[in-house]
């Protein structure tokens, strides 16, 4: 079954914005008629994905596939790359500058929430090239 | 005022007339006044917000960016409380309007106004 495909440009220098993908996968989910929980994960984790290539590597591209039991979310940037991913992922652990805690972000719970909410996680980063972020949520569709 | 059952000294559900009355709060935008409130959670950092999902009906931040708004949208919190008295901006308000989160301003600082609702009857929502 071909699944239905949403792409979103992230711009890198609008923090304003930042979300607003994640807020239209989501509003797309609730009018597929999605599980509220499954809707949920799914944007936060997201949301967390945008927040990250907004603050750390200028943006990129997003994009979202939607099957009836799963949803795939590739984060694609062209940011710095993380240079231990092993160390990202642990919680607490932020390379972000102070201006970004300023703004709500850089706690270092962006990664670990991503990998909490979404049922797969994988991350392919190269230093310089940018950083790809795979994630899969399942869901249950309400009858 | 309040439309939930006592359990235990914590009510199942606080109305935010309730809320806007211990907060002694400046309403900035509410469409529906008896909007019921489970849980809240107070905090500056939007990621420890996300990190609990658990019907948290309310934030109280002294965040002052639209990204308070779309982290309460991401767990679809029905409130945000600013704490110390601050204001949005315009943008802030707009954005709150246009996903339906009702917007209090309190002169308590956070420690205080979550102590207040807390004393009240209104729960952390994660099994505390």
């Amino acid at each position: 079954m071909k699944p239905i495909t949403k792409r979103y440009e992230v711009s890198g220098d609008d923090f304003t914005h930042a979300g607003e993908a994640s807020s239209k996968v989501k509003a797309a989910l609730k009018q597929l008629g999605y599980a509220p929980d499954a809707i949920r994960r799914t944007a936060i984790a997201m949301y967390e994905g945008e927040i990250n290539m907004v603050i750390h590597a200028n943006g990129g591209l997003a994009s979202v596939e939607i099957y009836p039991d799963r949803v795939e979310i590739l984060l694609d940037d062209h940011g710095p790359g993380i240079e231990n991913v092993e160390l990202a992922m642990q919680e607490g652990y932020s390379t972000a500058p102070d201006e970004v805690r300023a703004l709500g972000f850089g706690a270092g719970m962006g990664l670990p929430n991503i990998k909490k909410y979404t049922d797969d996680m994988r991350i392919e980063s190269k230093l310089g090239v940018g950083t790809k972020v795979f994630m899969t949520v399942k869901v249950d569709r309400e009858e | 005022m309040c439309a939930g059952r006592e359990c235990g000294g914590i009510r199942e559900i606080m109305r935010l007339g309730e809320i806007i009355e211990i907060l002694q709060a400046e309403v900035i935008w509410a469409e529906d006044m008896e909007i019921d409130i489970h849980t809240a959670c107070g905090s500056d950092m939007m990621s420890d917000v996300l990190a609990f999902v658990k019907d948290q009906g309310m934030l109280l931040t002294g965040l002052l960016n639209t990204q308070a708004v779309r982290t309460a949208d991401m767990l679809d919190m029905r409130c945000i409380v600013f704490v110390r008295g601050k204001m949005p901006g315009e943008d802030i308000v707009a954005l709150a309007k246009l996903r339906g989160i009702a917007l209090l301003s309190t002169k308590y600082r956070m420690f205080t106004a979550c102590g207040k609702l807390y004393s009240a009857g209104l729960p952390g929502g994660c099994g505390d």
